[in-house]
């Protein structure tokens, strides 16, 4: 059937200069960045602006110094940043898009204008989104004395200019953090494999989390990130960031959330009401349970932009402001204001990193039931 | 729809749920607009909230005049970069879904993979790329740069658009004669035409929204209107008539066919998940 027609090489030849341009400006620019990660283009500010720089390989020097480098404490703020935004841009936009998604499943009047209001965000620009919210989280305006409008005190908190930090903690216990979390997952796993009476796989894990408990509690460093404690911790002015991204992206989650339940069969819904459930128990034991494969599509998505913000950032608090600076925003200003051309590609390197662990398994396990066809 | 029944308190809650929703959607709206009408000197932090004493049209006419220039920019750059990245997306979508070959199945995800990626990991390379082949700073480069970038998602749509239509509409076509392009032209592409509309809106959309490639890779004159606006606002001691007259110009193009295409824009938005 797949013999090789004169119409099957045209089908090939007409989509064979996408793939080449793509194989060129994805993969062979991916491939660039990580050489320049490896060289020390920037050092030197003669080679920087140069057409055609002289490089030398350093290896992943670059690399070490983002993790380790005193003078790099910046990017690892930057990745708390984003591991803070992160969880709470996903947390809201995903409870606020099923909350509203639900509340619009209830036959309400004016279903048509509630969804238009709610995702109109959608359709801006995260610069908008950025230039109206910095107005609104203006210390003495904007959202602070909106509760004056109605006789109330105006709120205190300074927002974007806040410099609170809470939860702090030292970098150098991310190793001992992470095994801990490591050894949790472990005797979680165990107690699963426990309970279905596979004793021998149980211990095994539970051994394997024991020896990490064992590593962290003995306090012996086996990794030494930095010679002296560096404190971290969730900067408050990125709250109004993360108000603004869930302003902008909830209404998209709600939309997702919104298809999915009116995919889910009105009569097991009806069949659960005739077993005597009530209309809160229909959600919990027959809509739920569906929901979960678009709570994971979603997360994925708004977990990939999540760790791409860089607009938001940038028109909100500008390039220049570290306490709610992110990765890819560091990126910008290392390779494109200060010519530290290795920088910024190393930082690049990490960032795709992260969102390739996210996006490869999302599109491996999408892509696979169909290909079965 | 109304198939449930409710008791009167749950009702109220689901409105309250609503309406509350609504004015955290919609506050920054009243505000945005509310200070673009304000004459620039009675624009007070404490007052902000207040309707303005007398409807002042100045700062759009200055935004106008100011944004004028960069609204050509990102007209020209969002038509054309859409336009070939749709062309293009439909072919691949075409052959993808209709004249499959050993091997696609691992080169569609390949291609796929190029619109997840931060774009920060390919900017040094294009932006050398850019400045040997003559076209850094230029509009031509940024509309080359969103086209290569757009493939995956118009390839994307358009394969799962092109798969609801069954085979044994080109299987006719093909015992009448009609060899690649002439059942492109007279089966798929006759069908295509909301698969454009869809394609055609977010592209759009997200050309015209988009900031990094737009900061990075132009100057001044040639800058779109996502750079005039960030620059605009992002200066200490900003007058904020200017700033939101700024992002109503910014933001009306997107909105307006957001408003009245909102159905296709939808089925865009969900397509975006892979598997359509």
């Amino acid at each position: 059937m797949r013999r090789l027609t004169r119409d099957r090489v045209t089908a090939l030849l007409m989509l064979l200069p996408s793939l080449i341009v793509l194989a060129i400006f994805v993969y062979g620019f991916i491939g660039q960045t990580f050489y320049v990660s490896l060289t020390n283009w920037g050092r030197d500010p003669i080679q920087a602006l140069a057409l055609r720089p002289q490089l030398e390989f350093v290896w992943f020097e670059n690399y070490g110094r983002l993790f380790s480098s005193v003078l790099e404490a910046r990017f690892r703020q930057d990745l708390v940043n984003l591991v803070f935004f992160t969880v709470f841009f996903l947390g809201g936009s995903l409870l606020i898009g099923l909350v509203l998604a639900i509340a619009l499943d209830q036959g309400v009047k004016g279903e048509g204008f509630f969804r238009t209001v709610f995702l109109f965000p959608f359709a801006l620009s995260f610069i908008v989104t950025g230039t109206v919210w910095r107005w609104m989280l203006q210390p003495q305006g904007g959202v602070n004395v909106l509760p004056t409008v109605i006789g109330l005190p105006p709120g205190e908190f300074t927002w974007l200019t806040s410099r609170q930090r809470i939860w702090e903690f030292d970098w150098r216990s991310i190793p001992d953090f992470t095994a801990a979390v490591v050894a949790l997952v472990l005797l979680l796993v165990a107690a699963q494999a426990w309970k279905g009476s596979r004793r021998g796989r149980a211990a095994a894990y539970a051994v394997a989390a024991a020896l990490l408990i064992a590593w962290v509690a003995s306090g012996t460093r086996g990794v030494e990130l930095l010679p002296f404690p560096e404190t971290k911790g969730f900067n408050l002015a990125l709250i109004g960031i993360i108000i603004a991204a869930v302003w902008q992206m909830s209404g998209y989650t709600m939309a997702l959330y919104l298809a999915s339940l009116r995919g889910v069969p009105e009569e097991l819904r009806e069949s659960a009401r005739v077993d005597g459930a009530t209309e809160i128990q229909v959600y919990r034991h027959v809509v739920f349970p569906l929901l979960g494969p678009i709570t994971l599509s979603a997360m994925i998505i708004l977990g990939h932009i999540s760790l791409k913000i860089f607009d938001l950032v940038f028109a909100m608090t500008g390039p220049d402001l570290a306490t709610t600076s992110v990765p890819a925003l560091l990126m910008y200003i290392r390779s494109f204001r200060a010519n530290q051309f290795a920088d910024g590609a190393a930082i690049a390197m990490v960032l795709l990193v992260m969102v390739a662990t996210v996006i490869i398994p999302y599109l491996v396990t999408s892509l696979r039931g169909e290909v079965r066809r | 729809m109304t198939r449930r029944t409710h008791s009167r308190t749950a009702r109220v809650i689901v409105y309250a749920v609503l309406l509350l929703a609504t004015a955290f959607f919609l506050l920054p709206v009243y505000l945005v607009v509310v200070t673009a009408f304000k004459e620039p000197a009675t624009i007070r932090l404490s007052t902000a909230w207040q309707l303005p004493e007398s409807w002042y049209w100045q700062s759009f006419v200055i935004a106008w005049d100011t944004f004028s220039p960069k609204l050509r920019n990102s007209m020209i750059l969002t038509i054309s970069a859409t336009a070939l990245a749709a062309i293009l997306g439909s072919l691949n979508g075409y052959v993808l879904s209709k004249w499959r070959f050993r091997g696609d199945n691992i080169v569609f995800p390949l291609m796929l993979f190029g619109m997840f990626i931060p774009y920060q990991s390919i900017l040094i390379p294009l932006f050398q790329f850019l400045r040997d082949i003559g076209l850094y700073g230029s509009l031509q480069g940024l509309i080359l740069t969103h086209v290569v970038y757009g493939i995956p998602i118009t390839t994307l749509i358009f394969r799962n658009f092109y798969a609801e239509i069954p085979d044994e509409m080109l299987e006719a076509g093909k015992i009448d004669g009609a060899g690649f392009f002439g059942l492109y032209w007279w089966v798929v592409f006759p069908l295509s035409i909301s698969g454009f509309v869809v394609v055609a809106i977010w592209q759009f959309t997200q050309i015209w929204n988009e900031f990094l490639f737009a900061v990075t890779l132009t100057r001044r004159a040639t800058e779109p209107i996502t750079v005039a606006l960030a620059q605009l606002a992002g200066g200490e001691a900003v007058r904020w008539n200017l700033p939101m007259a700024g992002a109503i110009l910014t933001a009306l193009p997107t909105l307006i066919i957001y408003i009245i295409l909102g159905r296709y824009f939808i089925r865009g938005l969900l397509a975006g998940s892979v598997k359509g």
